[in-house]
């Protein structure tokens, strides 16, 4: 067992989950979506991607790739909510909910090719 | 790929890790901290004005306690953030500056920026492998030539030396092992502007490794290579190296050529010399007796050649093991001593004696050996071996009339194989020429180039290098002599050294012969007229206008 296999695991793993509690839920309903996990999942993806830093292999590039669209993803969700709600004061307006959403919905696909990538990457490596 | 980029990352990601962290835990903790407003109500940051918060006490700008002045658990929390963030800057900066000045880094660096000054060559350049003595002539005299060089050697200190070699064009330069195949190719071997791969390092294994390298990937570049003994020429040969050169038996071979045909000798001297160089005298050695000081690689060929030669020579040599190991019997006269003696000279006939070659490895005693010698006959041709180039000026003060610095010998020798092709075939017909015929050839040579050195050029007469003038010799018939063209009343004066065409070399052809497509020419002429030659032979234009003005001419 490697120490940093199991960090890097871990954290893929932890970006996709927080996404997934994040996203979970309908799409309009404030109630259903809480700042603090698109919060822990903007931290956790970021950490995610850096860990994904200098890896010279295909894989590794194409694992830093779908980290950064993720991140793409979740921080302008972040943005269009802070906008929304600090300067039209609008952030509960389902409308606002629903394209932050649907933004966030979109890292979830990242993060999903990315836990996928790495299963078939620790498969192959068992053979 | 970009080494530089990943060493980078991969570095950075500690310290961004900790970055990320850093601030999480700065803003999650703001936001959870509750507050109070102007009013005295409850109030939470909220995660925009959080961030916007930790972003300016993060790097200790500080712009006041907004929107709300901060409650005491607040502050507490902000100035455990202040320290938090500012150290963990402070480590990502840190890591920054040590990542610069980390070998490694600098290392990768140079070597990026060496393929991308490799690959952006888009002219014809020579790959020197070894910047020793012999290396850093031939970068000298390529580049006053005007060829492009790249060099690979394993020692920084002597790529130093080229940085500060004042040349005047920027040599890319690779600090590596220059048999390592990756080096090479780094270098430019497949590069499809490498014209040819000269090894000249200090050791014969490497020599070979670069030239078993060469061949096995490009079978079709020029390699020169260095080869100090019988095995490693024997080795080289053998799997096609184009040219090997042995530095003690070339200059032997020019020893025994000065003593026998000395014009000859000088032919080559000229022919691969620097085109405009004032012409000197040639060598007189004198073809009496000789005596030979110290019995090494260079006092064995020079002695080997002396012999095929019929010239009487006698061996002053310290350590009798050398006479064994060559078998003992081919040297007839053999003194065992040491030659900085006077007593071993006199044994060996010194006042009787026309020449005296100290040819051993330590300076000093080459230096001592032929002023003792000039001591007892001063009429003695004394020759020296210079082992190192940084005691030139104690040669240059014996006044010698000829110092041998093989590291010389050997740039000289494989300066026209590596820019002048044919040029070596030519200079070994001539030695088996006579004497006479040499002096001819540099009589004309003489008044063509007005007492300095000629110009040589090689022109095929096929390929887009001479595309004008097959065009023209499709169409008509063209001399020889036709080739300096009269470009508004102006000549270029030119002879004819050799006309070669598969395997069949004429030697100074007529000026009236006609030319072929398919041969080869190998022209001498004024230093500095080689690219307007060129440009005559390759334009079609000028073709059609020379033979105009020359029809205006007759009539």
């Amino acid at each position: 067992m490697n120490l940093e296999k199991v960090l890097f695991g871990f954290f893929v793993l932890l970006a996709l989950t927080l996404n997934v509690g994040f996203v979970y839920g309908e799409i309009d309903s404030v109630t259903h979506h809480h700042v603090w996990e698109l919060f822990a999942a903007l931290v956790v993806s970021l950490i995610a991607t850096v860990l994904k830093f200098g890896d010279r292999t295909h894989l590794g590039a194409v694992l830093l790739a779908s980290s950064l669209v993720a991140d793409l993803h979740l921080i302008a969700a972040a943005i269009v909510w802070g906008i929304n709600s600090q300067v039209f004061a609008a952030g509960e307006e389902p409308g606002v909910v629903a394209s932050v959403v649907s933004l966030a919905c979109g890292a979830l696909v990242a993060n999903l090719a990315s836990v996928i990538l790495l299963v078939v990457e620790t498969l192959t490596l068992r053979r | 790929m970009n080494s530089v980029l990943f060493l980078v990352m991969r570095r950075m990601r500690r310290p961004l890790i900790m970055l990320i962290c850093a601030y999480a835990v700065a803003i999650g903790g703001l936001v959870l901290i509750p507050g109070q407003d102007d009013q005295g109500r409850l109030w939470h940051f909220d995660f925009f004005h959080a961030f916007y918060f930790i972003s300016f006490v993060g790097p200790t700008i500080g712009l006041g306690e907004i929107p709300y002045a901060l409650v005491p658990a607040q502050r507490f929390w902000v100035s455990f953030s202040l320290y938090l963030t500012v150290i963990s800057w402070l480590y990502a900066i840190g890591k920054i500056f040590s990542l610069v000045g980390e070998p490694a880094f600098v290392r990768a660096l140079r070597e990026t920026r060496f393929r991308r000054a490799v690959s952006s060559l888009s002219e014809p350049f020579h790959l020197v492998c070894g910047y020793g003595e012999t290396g850093s002539l031939l970068v000298e005299a390529l580049c006053a030539r005007g060829w492009r060089c790249v060099v690979i050697d394993n020692n920084s200190d002597r790529l130093d030396d080229l940085e500060l070699a004042e040349l005047p064009v920027d040599i890319p330069r690779l600090c590596a092992n220059a048999g390592d195949t990756r080096s090479l190719v780094e270098a430019g071997l497949h590069h499809r502007y490498c014209h040819s791969v000269i090894a000249v390092t200090n050791s014969d294994a490497v020599n070979t490794k670069i030239a078993v390298t060469c061949k096995l990937l490009k079978p079709d570049r020029i390699v020169l290579c260095r080869a100090d003994s019988a095995a490693a020429m024997e080795n080289m040969a053998s799997f096609n190296t184009d040219h090997i050169v042995n530095p003690h038996s070339i200059f032997a071979e020019q020893m025994a050529l000065a003593i026998r045909k000395p014009h000859v000798n000088e032919l080559h001297r000229w022919l691969g010399a620097r085109a405009g160089k004032p012409l000197k005298p040639p060598l007189l050695p004198p073809t009496g007796r000789w005596i030979i000081c110290g019995y090494g690689r260079l006092g064995q060929a020079v002695r080997r050649y002396l012999d095929a030669s019929d010239i009487e020579v006698t061996v002053i040599e310290r350590d009798a093991a050398h006479f064994s190991e060559t078998g003992g019997g081919a040297v007839q006269h053999r003194i065992i001593g040491s030659a900085t003696d006077p007593e071993p000279l006199h044994e060996a006939g010194v006042e009787s004696c026309q020449g005296i070659l100290a040819g051993t490895d330590s300076d000093a005693d080459n230096l001592s050996i032929v002023l003792t010698a000039r001591d007892i006959n001063p009429d003695i041709y004394a020759v020296a071996r210079q082992n190192h180039f940084r005691e030139r000026e104690l040669f240059a003060a014996a006044k010698l009339p000829l110092v041998v610095d093989l590291n010389r010998v050997l740039a000289w020798r494989m300066l026209p194989l590596a820019t002048v092709p044919t040029l070596d075939e030519f200079l070994a017909c001539c030695r088996s020429q006579d004497d006479e015929w040499a002096e001819d050839l540099m009589a004309r040579l003489r008044s063509l180039t007005n007492e300095t050195s000629p110009e040589v050029i090689h022109v095929p007469l096929w390929g887009p290098s001479s595309q004008g003038l097959c065009e023209a010799l499709a169409q008509r018939s063209v001399c020889l002599g036709d080739l300096g063209g009269h470009i508004d009343g102006e000549t270029i004066p030119v002879i004819g050294l050799m006309l070669k065409r598969d395997e069949e070399r004429t030697l100074l052809p007529d000026p009236t012969t006609e030319l072929q497509r398919g041969q080869q020419l190998l022209l001498a002429t004024v230093a500095h007229s080689s690219h307007r030659l060129e440009w005559l032979i390759k334009h079609s234009n000028h073709w059609g206008r020379a033979q105009r003005s020359r029809k205006a001419q007759v009539a």
